[in-house]
């Protein structure tokens, strides 16, 4: 039987009900689509790396992929902790286009880490726009160039507050066709 | 809208993934190899927008790889990618051609700005080349000099066909200037921004014009180093000139025939089918009808070529332009020679105007870059003309023979236009009749 939730979000450690509650209502209204949470209880350790202080996104990525994701859902691990690619000082997450999985992490979107007031409310909005669009990614959408869409390219914070927790017309359309 | 292409070059696998997985969400089309050697062969095969590489690889390193692919594609957007230790190495990389550089880890942002550069400047190159080829159609295209009705007819035809995606068969003498037809055709259609692709078809053999037309396969033929686009390929959403279309074999009439109605072929040792979008412009100085009926040019393709067809005139019919001719000729080379501008003697100009011209525009042309060569700097004087000599000399002492050879060249020279001739001879329509009759004078003779 097929599951019910096509979309699947799992958290890896983080504490705040509030702000899950948050981000599943927002990929719920996004994709138009039952969500599921789930919690997960694991030990990062193996993950870091030690020379760079950070946590090897693929690594994290690939291992979602094979100890939570099934081929029915997409899945994605939400994670606290600072991620990076071999090549890329930090990213905010990755996803297998097309493919069944993604990984994002809120470490990098709070103001208070570039040494601005505290919000609460901007910190989840960030939150839910990066799951939304690491999902966009594994139901196979590229970046794209609407600037409020959610599927824009976001390298910094500001890129991320540009940009709504949903899909231009033209994505929604390619969404659709891609999840049926 | 067509992906741009990346190739990524780097011995480790987890630089490769990640860049791999990177582009790939940002909309390219990615492909990737863990070493130069193999990236060397993918180049051969394919052409790539971006070539992202790794400077210290075991084996050919990335410096090394870029001056192997800079010598075989002089405009390839390479960008390499290097350790905060080999900064001097990243410089020598930007000395040998390199677009860009970047130290890893890099930020995000630097990745996404060096990218938009990259392509940024492939747009402008691109649209420079077009730009380019579009000056120099219409710089071509003020050549076409004429005020005779003739000539403004034809320019009215070449504006009308100009506008629709028809094929077109342009025919006229040798000289008569139909390359410069077909360029005017080309810069005045929807097509103008893309390129205009001549090929000479008589100056190739038919194994020479298949591989020129459909491009060929690394290995297909000895000497066949690289693989190569063909002219038909080059001219996707553009204009194909193929000029001395009569002189083609009947094996080529085929191919190209099977090309037109498809618009699809495979490059020669190849297998993959290309499509092209082009509309193709012919020329020939023969009768290609007359071709069809004795059975050396297919009337299938003759048909699907000659949907339009465009007759440029010989000089003969237009020699009420030659003055302006002679002029525009004369500030060319004047111009080119660094001289200035030279007169014309009354008497000379009145010798032109006499003359056969069976070389048409281009031997007028020659005759006058001869002239200013030769003359004396000031004016075009009858004696600086090679024509001066070649006044026919009469060979008959009978009146009415003489009157007969008369009478059959002015027909010739108006291509038998009895107003035009019956006006040159300065006697009326009936009495020309009466003379054709008298003398028996037939329109092929």
């Amino acid at each position: 039987m097929l599951p019910p939730h096509k979309i699947k979000l799992i958290s890896f450690g983080i504490p705040e009900k509030g702000l899950l509650d948050f981000i599943t209502k927002s990929v719920t209204q996004a994709f138009n689509q039952p969500v599921v949470l789930k919690e997960a209880r694991l030990e990062l350790g193996q993950y870091f790396d030690g020379q760079r202080r950070q946590y090897n996104a693929d690594q994290l990525l690939q291992m979602v992929e094979e100890h939570y994701a099934s081929d029915q859902q997409k899945t994605i691990g939400l994670f606290q902790v600072d991620l990076f690619i071999p090549i890329l000082t930090y990213i905010f997450g990755q996803a297998y286009l097309n493919g069944r999985t993604a990984v994002a992490s809120s470490y990098r979107l709070g103001n208070e880490r570039y040494g601005i007031l505290k919000n609460n409310n901007q910190f989840a909005e960030r939150f839910a726009k990066e799951v939304i669009h690491e999902l966009g990614h594994a139901f196979g959408l590229i970046h794209c160039h609407t600037t409020s869409c959610v599927m824009q390219a976001s390298t910094y914070v500001e890129d991320i507050d540009l940009k709504e927790a949903g899909f231009c017309a033209k994505c929604k359309v390619l969404l659709k066709n891609t999840s049926g | 809208m067509k992906k741009n292409s990346i190739l990524i070059v780097d011995d480790e696998a987890s630089v490769r993934d990640s860049l791999y997985n990177w582009f790939l969400e940002d909309g390219f089309e990615v492909s990737s190899a863990e070493n130069a050697s193999k990236a060397l062969s993918m180049l051969d095969n394919q052409r790539f927008d971006i070539i992202l590489a790794d400077i210290k690889m075991p084996g050919m390193d990335g410096l090394e790889m870029l001056r192997r692919i800079k010598q075989i594609i002089p405009d390839a957007v390479v960008i390499v990618i290097t350790a905060f230790a080999t900064v001097d190495t990243a410089v020598q990389a930007l000395k040998d051609g390199a677009f860009d550089y970047v130290t890893k880890p890099f930020d995000p942002d630097d990745l996404s700005h060096l990218i938009r550069n990259a392509l940024k400047q492939i747009n402008l190159s691109s649209e420079n080349e077009n730009l380019r080829n579009l000056v120099v159609n219409l710089e071509n295209v003020e050549d076409i000099i004429g005020e005779s009705d003739v000539v403004k007819q034809m320019l009215s035809e070449v504006e009308h066909v100009a506008k629709s995606n028809a094929s077109v068969i342009i025919t006229g003498e040798s000289g008569t200037g139909k390359e410069l037809i077909a360029k005017a055709i080309h810069a005045n259609s929807t097509r103008r921004f893309f390129p205009l692709v001549s090929v000479h078809c008589g100056a190739l053999t038919e194994s020479l014009l298949e591989s020129e037309l459909f491009g060929h396969e690394k290995g297909a033929f000895t000497g066949a180093v690289y693989n190569r686009k063909g002219r038909f390929e080059m001219a996707d959403s553009g204009t194909i000139f193929l000029d001395e279309i009569a002189t083609i074999s009947t094996k080529m009439q085929v191919e190209l025939l099977r090309v037109l109605e498809s618009k699809t072929f495979v490059r020669v040792g190849g297998h993959k089918t290309i499509s092209s979008d082009f509309r193709v412009i012919c020329a020939t100085n023969r009768d290609l009808k007359k071709m069809v009926q004795e059975g050396s040019f297919r009337e299938d393709l003759y048909y699907r070529l000659n949907v339009v067809n465009i007759r440029v005139p010989s000089l003969r019919e237009r020699n009420e332009d030659i003055p302006l001719l002679v002029n525009y000729f004369i500030e060319k080379y004047c111009t080119s020679m660094s001289r200035s501008k030279v007169g014309m003697d009354k008497t000379a100009l009145k010798r032109l105007q006499e003359y056969d011209f069976p070389g048409n525009v281009r031997e007028l042309e020659n005759i006058i870059e001869r002239a200013i060569v030769v003359g004396n700097g000031k004016e075009i004087r009858l004696r600086d003309l090679p024509l001066s000599k070649e006044v026919s000399a009469i060979k008959t002492e009978s009146l009415d023979e003489l009157e007969k050879q008369h009478i059959a060249h002015i027909l010739g020279k108006y291509t038998w236009n009895i107003s035009r001739t019956a006006k040159a001879l300065s006697i009326d329509r009936v009495t020309l009749y009466n003379k054709i009759k008298k003398y028996n004078l037939k329109q092929n003779d």
